[in-house]
């Protein structure tokens, strides 16, 4: 899918916050937020694996909550605030989450790993995983084609406990 | 992806009023921008209907609950109401896709979701879901994810759902605006048999928008069971899966549920055999008659022969755990 734009169609003007910082942006309706990070804003750590949904490497953070940059329109995340694994650092000072994936080398080639981080941050504000069989029964859409699964695991499940103040409210209280 | 205009309405009245043959309504887009990114499907027009007030999960005045059409997958399956009183209905979503992607899917949408047919996602093959005339390679090609039952010679696919397995169940009521007004579809009619029209999912035109989905009042609480028969442990569409749904008066059954995903066009309900339970003491035998009955009528195609084996015993495993009662695991299988 293209980025470029295209007679007879015109882009549209959305603002949103990335990763800390507003922005106005002209995106065409047919252009995913995936690649307008990725091709538009040269943030490359969302990563394209699948490209259909399946495989989470472009798992971003949309209002808090993790979702697939690749089955997202950009033009329909205007006004939203979007994080990428290129905004989880404080400057040199690492996120626990991305600390705790050094920590335990839960990774090996690295291609899914921006995705998985992005999705464990999401996973312990939604406070559901309770169990390491919920950490990967709710880590499963996240692919990692090295299978450093069992690492991955026992990184979440260190920084969980970290990121307890994240939590999000009970969701009986939202509209 | 072919390029389209987009259009944000701010109510359901212009909402309804942008749409047409040409168009296609959006709302998480999890199924819709993948279909567009194949090809599958190539409106003209989106219609982002995100805008519109229809976020709210409410009960209502006869005790039931009302849920808008926007709630996300996830909003709905973790909402402190469905936990505790449509526990069948947390547990069916649970098993359905990611944790992402039911962060994005709506309510509306997961009814309007296509089939996942090798076939009709290939736009380098005939499909008759797709391209209405051009054939069906599912029947006499790779049909080990087809349906079982209700199929017609002109389609074979499945509906993919997992939550509407358990609205079926639940005798959801899909509340729909159009042009011509509102109006409101029991479950069990919303979805259509394939017949000589495949092309059609279910029964909304166009210009009808989903606006909430109504739960009646709960009866389900303690005794049911969502089980998801699938390749692998998570995260893939159901082979077969049952929403088994018990009301038991010590081991008498008052009323008994038991609907079918993965095995239909659309959820498959049949009200003669859930009748039999009723009245019945739970036993490993009746629920073993109730299953060959529910599959009495299958007509398995050359790769799915095993749906019907396996949809007794999935049957039979889900009305037994019901009956055993109050289900604790939410997401394994």
């Amino acid at each position: 899918m293209s980025t470029n734009s295209q007679a007879g169609v015109d882009g549209h003007a959305i603002s949103l916050t990335l990763n800390g910082v507003p922005r106005s942006l002209q995106v065409q309706p047919w252009t995913t937020l995936l690649d307008m990070l990725r091709e538009q804003l040269d943030l490359v750590g969302s990563k394209k694996g699948c490209d259909h949904g399946q495989c989470g490497a472009c798992t971003v953070l949309r209002d808090g909550k993790r979702i697939n940059a690749c089955l997202t329109l950009a033009v329909m995340c205007d006004g939203a605030e979007l994080v990428t694994v290129e905004g989880l650092a404080e400057g040199e000072q690492l996120h626990p989450m991305q600390q705790a994936f050094i920590t335990h080398d839960a990774f090996q080639c690295g291609y899914c790993t921006p995705g998985q981080i992005c999705s464990a941050i999401g996973l312990a504000r939604e406070g559901r995983a309770d169990t390491r069989e919920a950490i990967r029964e709710l880590m499963s859409g996240n692919l990692c084609r090295c299978g450093a699964y069992s690492n991955i695991v026992a990184a979440v499940e260190e920084a969980l406990p970290l990121m307890r103040d994240e939590r999000e409210p009970e969701r009986g209280s939202q509209p | 992806m072919t390029p389209f205009s987009y259009h944000k309405p701010s109510s359901v009245s212009e909402a309804v009023n942008l749409a047409d043959h040409a168009s296609r309504f959006i709302a998480g887009g999890t199924n819709l921008v993948d279909l567009m990114k194949e090809n599958v499907v190539s409106p003209t027009r989106l219609i982002d209907i995100t805008a519109l007030a229809l976020n709210g999960i409410e009960q209502t005045s006869s005790g039931g609950v009302m849920i808008g059409a926007l709630v996300s997958n996830a909003d709905l399956a973790w909402h402190p109401l469905i936990e505790q009183r449509y526990p069948l209905l947390s547990q069916a979503i649970l098993a359905g896709a990611s944790p992402q992607l039911r962060n994005m899917a709506s309510t509306g949408g997961n009814l309007l979701q296509r089939t996942r047919c090798y076939y009709f996602y290939d736009t380098g093959t005939p499909c008759n879901k797709r391209e209405p005339g051009s054939g069906c390679p599912a029947r006499t090609g790779l049909n080990r994810i087809h349906a079982i039952l209700g199929a017609s010679d002109s389609c074979v696919a499945t509906h993919p759902s997992d939550m509407c397995v358990a609205l079926a169940a639940l005798d959801a009521v899909v509340h729909v605006e159009g042009r011509a007004g509102q109006r409101r579809i029991p479950f069990a009619e919303f979805h259509r048999l394939p017949g000589d029209t495949p092309e059609r999912d279910n029964q909304l035109s166009a210009d009808e928008l989903i606006t909430a989905i109504e739960l009646p009042p709960p009866a389900f609480e303690t005794h049911y069971r969502y089980l998801k028969i699938r390749d692998r442990a998570s995260y893939a569409f159901a082979l077969v899966s049952v929403a088994a749904a018990l009301k038991l008066d010590g081991d008498v059954i008052q009323d008994a549920r038991v609907a079918l995903g993965g095995v239909a066009h659309k959820p498959w309900r049949n009200e003669a055999v859930e009748a039999t339970l009723k009245g019945q003491a739970v036993s490993p035998a009746l629920f073993a008659r109730a299953a060959d009955a529910l599959l009495q009528q299958a007509t398995p195609l050359k790769h799915n022969a095993f749906k019907v084996a396996l949809g007794k015993r999935a049957i039979v495993r889900a009305l037994t755990e019901a009956a055993a009662g109050a289900s604790t695991c939410r997401t394994a299988p």
